[in-house]
Order: structure tokens, then sequence, then C-alpha cells
């Protein structure tokens, strides 16, 4: 080939660069909330998870009353102009009781959701990366996964004391092994990556490899994750407390509402019903979102189940 | 090659047009005409984009019905339009008037099915024949293939073959039906050169036993050059030419077709070795063992062994071998990206084996990958990639932001382009990007890994190019792994060729290519398309050695 005709080739190559602008990178987020919100039932869920994170957020100004204050002369009423929802068997605010809830539960969701993604990240990435960490961590994750969680969280609990933390860490735990094996097989699968071999060509350090080429990776599934872990760390904190191995007893959160209420089923059904329904429908919602999430994100698994 | 101008017109392609579905501004295929003839092989040349695989799902009737649709012209196949036929007349017209080969030959095979079961049930649907009278077709069918062992492979499984022969059960598939037509699709691409010459003497052999018409869909014009009677060039869904094979290869009208076959590379061999320069790298009695070994059983694998060459200063040194050959066990171990299990290394005077910090050497060695659109961090802009080495090496972001300017410059692509993503750019670009990105490092010696093997002849020949001028500006020595040997001819200067894990033959590339001494280097001379074609002159390689 002459140099002219190299000329030409160059002149026409840069002609044929795409125009188009870094505009796209900075819209990711904005069209991944878009899309999420385009279907009805994903719209519905993200107003109703709204509407209980601002019912949690502004609990105090709801027209609520001191969710702990004990009445026992105005024992399982009915629904007053004084006491919404009516009261419970100690003569508590039901409709405080509720409201409040909503901190505890969505607590509970957040932090289990912090704590188990940062363990397992941390895990996930020692144990793809390093294979001598590899053999001893996951046999380790494997035992974890082979006892039921709910029954690991109760023993959990039942060493440490039932404190809001305790409860915390008991539920996470048990989620630690699934997003520690879901980032080691991001982290595996990228590692023989030729974008990661050149990158170690070029003297990049293995903390810089990690987190510039590695980890960027594993947000779009750990998003996804998340929200299954935020959903069931609600169930599992309902189910502890209704079991009585949850937070303390007096704290108003929905599961212990429920354990209280079952005594007085027959006498005034609402007891479980209002909480029953908050657990539900907060579950629900954030499931939803997660599947179209997922659907988005991970297009492939979509058309599956 | 057995046509008479009075041969019968098979398929006629008469104007087509095939756009997108809902339209597209612009139709992806555009007023396309060619005619085939009986015993005639018309092979249909394009680079990636072009359009001529487009046009052959066209002629089958197998475009995807939500997404393409042919909007203008006619397809007639022996008298009969099949863009107007009912599905079950096509389907009628596929089994016994046309049939397919397509590139990859285990995914056009049921893999839970034996191959026998396979060529039976195109009997079994298309024909009244009795079980047994189908099993003599198939087996004869097996024979004419030149498959050995018939009565074994028609029990196989897709997977208990070769490639080769797996290639040769679906061109069994497709004529056992004996169509008028045969379509193929690439159909040696996937394959090495030696397989690719079989296959090759085994469509033209069957097809003049038959008289079938024959549409070769391909961009490899060492291909071409061996089978086609006619030639339809193509670009970016526009016919650019058509023309019988001597006139396009020996004077293309068109500047487009004169670009596309001056590109293809010649095995004839254009570097003479350098002189005498210093030593850059020395590998001695390298060896490569995979797997480890049991108390008794041993699994490992001998993946290159006794491995010695230089590689000189200002050197271009070519790594020749087929698929499993141990070249880039070879290139891997020089990088240190795979630890040699014995041997040594030794760039610039030190031995690399035994060291633990590879930093400094990582400096003097740099690696360009076989694939542009992998090694390349889809997350980050050219730029950060670009930067991130010289950062490493303690450089501050405004100098080595203005190096990688200049860099981007030598690859003939403008600075502006570091603020984009890889996604933005073609597979040629982005190689070229992955050349600055090792360029930039200011390496001793550049590795090469099949760094134009995924890439369109054309540009191809412009990296390859590239590659030499950088050598040029710089004297930075190349080790250039490949297993084309017309590419090795462009621009080595010394040759190694390698088998099984060991070498072969090492020499100066003017004398292995000319003069071949093993018999494998010679099986592989022979095996390369076009051995007796220099595109670059538009003449038979003859004519170049006699000028």
């Amino acid at each position: 080939m002459t140099t002219d005709s190299g000329n030409t080739m160059k002149a026409e190559e840069t002609l044929a660069l795409p125009d188009m602008e870094e505009a796209q990178n900075a819209s990711g987020l904005g069209q991944l909330i878009r899309g999420i919100l385009s279907t009805w039932p994903a719209r519905i869920s993200a107003v109703v998870l709204l509407l209980i994170i601002l019912m949690a957020v502004f609990a105090p100004y709801l027209g609520t009353v001191d969710p702990v204050r004990l009445d026992p002369s105005q024992r399982l009423q009915g629904s007053t102009a004084a006491h919404w929802l009516g009261t419970d068997s100690f003569g508590r605010d039901l409709y405080s009781r509720v409201v409040y809830g909503a901190r505890i539960s969505l607590a509970v969701g957040a932090g289990t959701v912090i704590v188990a993604l940062l363990a397992g990240v941390f895990f996930g990435v020692l144990t793809g990366y390093f294979r001598w960490a590899d053999i001893v961590v996951m046999r380790f994750m494997d035992g974890l996964m082979a006892i039921p969680g709910i029954l690991l969280a109760i023993a959990l609990v039942a060493i440490s004391g039932a404190t809001l933390t305790t409860v915390l860490i008991a539920i996470s735990i048990p989620e630690v092994p699934r997003v520690a094996r879901m980032v080691r097989s991001v982290i595996m699968g990228v590692r023989n990556e030729p974008y990661v071999e050149a990158a170690s060509v070029l003297g990049t350090s293995t903390i810089k490899m990690i987190t510039r080429h590695m980890l960027p990776n594993t947000i779009a599934p750990l998003i996804v994750q998340g929200t299954y872990i935020f959903a069931s760390a609600i169930m599992t904190e309902s189910i502890l407390s209704f079991l009585g191995a949850g937070v303390p007893p007096e704290t108003p959160s929905w599961g212990n509402m429920m354990a209280d209420g079952r005594l007085y089923f027959l006498v005034k059904p609402e007891l479980i019903l209002y909480p029953g329904v908050m657990v539900s429908l907060t579950v629900l919602s954030v499931n939803m979102l997660g599947d179209v999430l997922r659907d988005r994100l991970d297009p492939r698994m979509a058309k599956r189940i | 090659m057995t046509t008479t101008p009075d041969s019968q017109v098979v398929l006629s392609v008469e104007d087509v047009t095939v756009d997108t579905r809902p339209k597209g501004k612009k139709p992806i295929v555009r007023n396309i005409s060619f005619d085939v003839k009986e015993g005639e092989t018309v092979c249909i040349v394009g680079e990636s984009g072009s359009g001529k695989s487009v046009t052959s799902m066209a002629v089958m009737g197998l475009l995807p019905k939500d997404a393409l649709q042919v909007t203008g012209g006619r397809i007639m196949l022996d008298g009969e339009d099949i863009l107007k036929v009912t599905p079950a007349r096509m389907r009628e017209l596929r089994a016994a008037s046309v049939a397919m080969v397509f590139q990859e030959p285990m995914t056009a095979l049921n893999p839970v099915k034996t191959v026998g079961d396979q060529i039976d049930e195109v009997l079994r649907l298309h024909t009244k024949d009795s079980p047994a009278e189908r099993k003599k077709k198939v087996l004869s069918m097996l024979d004419r293939v030149h498959l050995p062992d018939i009565e074994r492979v028609y029990k196989s499984f897709p997977h208990e073959l070769s490639g080769g022969q797996r290639q040769r059960i679906v061109i069994a598939m497709a004529l056992i039906l004996r169509p008028r037509l045969l379509l193929a699709d690439e159909p040696t691409t996937a394959l090495d050169v030696t397989t690719q010459k079989q296959i090759l003497y085994l469509i033209k052999e069957l097809q003049e036993q038959e008289k079938t018409a024959v549409v070769f869909v391909t961009h490899d014009f060492g291909v071409v050059s061996e089978i086609a009677d006619r030639i339809v060039v193509m670009n970016r869904g526009d016919l650019v030419e058509t023309g019988t094979r001597d006139e396009i290869l020996t004077a293309p009208k068109k500047d487009y077709t004169r670009m596309l076959v001056s590109s293809v590379p010649s095995l004839i061999p254009r570097r003479e070795p350098i002189a005498a320069q210093p030593k850059v790298l020395d590998v001695i009695s390298l060896q490569k063992r995979y797997g480890k070994k049991g108390l008794l059983s041993d699994n490992t694998v001998l993946a290159a062994q006794d491995i010695n060459f230089t590689v000189h200063k200002g050197e271009i040194t070519g790594i020749i071998g087929e698929s499993g050959s141990g070249k880039s066990t070879v290139a891997r171990c020089v990088m240190r990206l795979t630890d040699p299990t014995e041997g040594s290394v030794v760039v610039n005077g030190r031995d690399i084996v035994p060291m633990n910090n590879l930093r400094d050497v990582r400096k003097q060695v740099q690696y360009i990958f076989q694939d542009p659109y992998r090694s390349l961090n889809p997350r980050r802009t050219i730029g950060q990639s670009l930067m991130e080495g010289l950062i490493n090496y303690g450089m501050d972001e405004a100098e080595a932001k203005k190096r990688v300017g200049e860099t981007l410059e030598l690859v003939n692509m403008p600075a502006s382009v570091m603020n984009r993503y890889p996604h933005q750019f073609s597979g040629g670009q982005r190689q070229r990007v992955a050349i600055a990105r090792a360029v930039v490092m200011e390496p001793d010696l550049l590795i090469a890994d099949e760094a134009v093997s995924a890439l369109d002849v054309t540009v191809q020949a412009q990296v390859l190019k590239l590659l030499e001028d950088i050598r040029d500006n710089t004297g930075v020595s190349i080790l250039f792994i490949t297993h084309d040997l017309r590419v090795a001819a462009q621009i080595c200067n010394t040759v190694v060729v390698m088998q099984k894990g060991k070498i072969v033959e090492h020499g100066a590339a003017r004398d292995i290519l000319a003069n071949p001494q093993h018999a494998y280097t010679r099986a592989l001379i022979d095996a390369a398309p076009a051995p007796d074609w220099d595109f670059q002159n538009f003449r038979p390689a003859a004519a170049a050695v006699a000028v």
C-alpha cells in the first residue's frame, strides 16, 4: 500500500468517527429510572414505597401519639377520634404503632442491605481474585448457606441478646454468602478478560485493578440483589419479632405487633391485620421494583421462569 | 469451470433491495443483480457490513421476518420467483432446489442426535424411500464427502468429529437431495488452513459431478482466487462490480475493488532479514507444562518445549502455527502472563523468569491482544485507558495526556478521541487505540498476538503498515504471532514455525517461505489459499518471479 492511499484512509477514518457526545454516559442513571417507571405495576410500587418511606420519616407529625405509652383503661378499643385505629391489649395507640413500625422495618431493611453488600463484596473479591482464599472462605460460606437463615438468626440473637443492632447483624449474616458468591463469579469471569490482562501488562496495582476494572461490573447485579435482600430482611425481622426473638417487645415493630395481637385475634382481628397489610405492601412493592430492575439490567434473565 | 455460454441460468437475482422492518433511512442492500449458471461458482466478496450474508439469506428465504424484508426486485430460481411462492412451496424448494452450508458446523448440527440420523431425516422428510434405501443413500453420501470409516461416522455424535469432518457432514446433508443451487456462507472461515483447502476441493468436486450452481459468500480473496468462476464485489450494501475471476483479480475497474484486492496479503515474502543489531529478546530452552502431575497419573500437557529464538533490535519476528501449536503460550510466557515451567526469557540482558517484581519488565515489553472489542475496558474512556500505564509509572496527568495525544496521532487518530468510549469505534479503530496503548509506554519489544486476525483485509493492511511505520520510527522490536502465513510474509524479517509445541523451522522469512525445509512448513504453504497469486500487483505469482 502506498503512502498516498494511507493518507486517504486516514482522512476517511477520521470522518467516520461518530459524532456522539459524552452526554450518553451522564444520562445512564436517568434513563434507567425512566425505563423502570415505564410500566404500571412498577409505578404503583414506587408510589407505595415512597409513601411508606415518607410515613417513616415524618412519623411524629402524622397525628401520632407516643407509641409505647400504656393506657390499660383504654385497652382493645375500636376506632375513635382519639385512637384512629383503636388500641391494643395494653391500651397503646394502634395507628401510632403502625406508623412508627415503618421506621423499624425500613431501618432493618436498609441496614441489612448495607451490611450484607459490604461484607459480601469484601468476601467475593477476596475469593474471586485470590485463589488461596477461595478454598478456605468459600467452604465456610457453603457451611453458612446450609443452615436455614431464620434458624441462624434466632441462634445469633439468642447468643448476643435482642437489640436493634444485633437483630440487624443476625439478619445480615445469612445473606452474605449469596452476595459473596455472586460477586465472586463476576470477578472470576472478568479476571480472564483481555482488558484486565492488558491492565496488568501496564503495571496496574492489584487495588486499582479491582476497583477500576473489576468492581464496576458487579454494580448492576448488586443493585438487583440489594432489593431482594431489602424485602427479605423486612420479612425476616417480622418473623423474628413474631417468634419473640426480634427487637425488644416494647419496640413498635410490625412483627412485635402481630405477636402481641395473636392472643386477641378472635376479639380484635385488626391487631394482626394492619401490621400484616403493611408488611405485605412493603415487601410486595420492593420485590416488584426489584423484578423490573432485573429485567432492565439483565435482560437475559427477564424472559425466564 | 464446466460452464458453456449456453448453460442454463439457475439463479437470477434481479435488482433486489432489502430493507429493515420498519423501513430505515436507507435499505441494507440496494439494487443487487447477478446470475448463477449451472455448474458455475459465483463468489460474493465483501468486508463485514457489506450485505453479502443478507443477500444470501434473501435467496434462501431466511431473512428474519420481524427485522428484514425484500422491498424490491425478483429472485428467480429456475424461472420461479421465490419472493412470491407460498411458505409450503418455499419449504419444498429449500429441500430439493436450494441448500445451504453455514460458517460454524458445530451450531448447524444437533448435538444430541447422531449425524447419520440427521442426514437420514432429510431423506425421511422429503422422499418416500424405505429405511434400508435411505441408509444406503446416506452411507454412499458419506463416502462421497470422503469421510473415513463411514459406518462409525454414521453412528457418531457431532462432538466426536473434528471441525473439518463436521463441515463435511453439513455438506453431505446439503447435497443429498441433489439441489440445483448450493449457498455456502463462509463455510471454511472457522477451519485451519489445511482443512480449508480440503473442503474447498470437496465442494468443487461434488459441484462438477452434479453440475450444481454454487454461490459462495466469503471475505477471503485467497479462497476466491481458488474457486471462483465469477466474482460479485459488494460494499456497504451496494454492488460494486461483477466480472470473471481474472477480470476482477487482474484488472479491477473500480477503486474500491482495486483497494480490496491489493489489500490481500500474498505469500511472497517482502522483507529482508535485518543487519546485525543487539539482542532485545533471547528465549532459551523455554518449556511450559499445563496441569499438575499426580502421584501415579500424569495429566499434564506439554504446550511448549525446547523453544529457542532471539529477536534483535528493530526486527519483526513471526511465530507461525495452526491452532494448538503453542504459539500463544510462548507469547504469554515471554510476557510472564503465564509462568514458564523451565528455561529463560532474557529481555535486554536480564532473565525475567525468576523475577518476582515485574514492574520494570512490564515497561520494556508490551502486548497487543487479538480481540480489540475485549481488550479495552468498556467503562473507561480511551484517554483513561491510554494514560493508565504512564500514570502507574509515576508520570503526572498533564504530561501523560500530552504523550497520549502525540501517540494517538502516530496511529492516525485525532487526539480529540480521548474523551470517547471504546464502543464508539470500529474494530480497526479500536485496534489502533490498543496499539497506541502499547506504544505510549515506549517499550523495547512489542508482542502482537494475532493482532490483525479479527480485522477485515483493508483494515488489516492498514494496521500492518502502521506496525511497520512504528518500527521504523521508534526502533521497537516486534514479536508477531499469527496463524496466517500470508500476513507473516508481509511483515516479518524472520519467522519461527511451530507445530505441537515445538519449533520445526526457524530462519529468515525470505528463505523459509521460498524454500521450506520441513514437511510441516511445506504443508502449511501448500494449504495457504492462493499461493500462486500476487494480489498487490494484480498478477499471478509466477509473473513476480519472472520480473
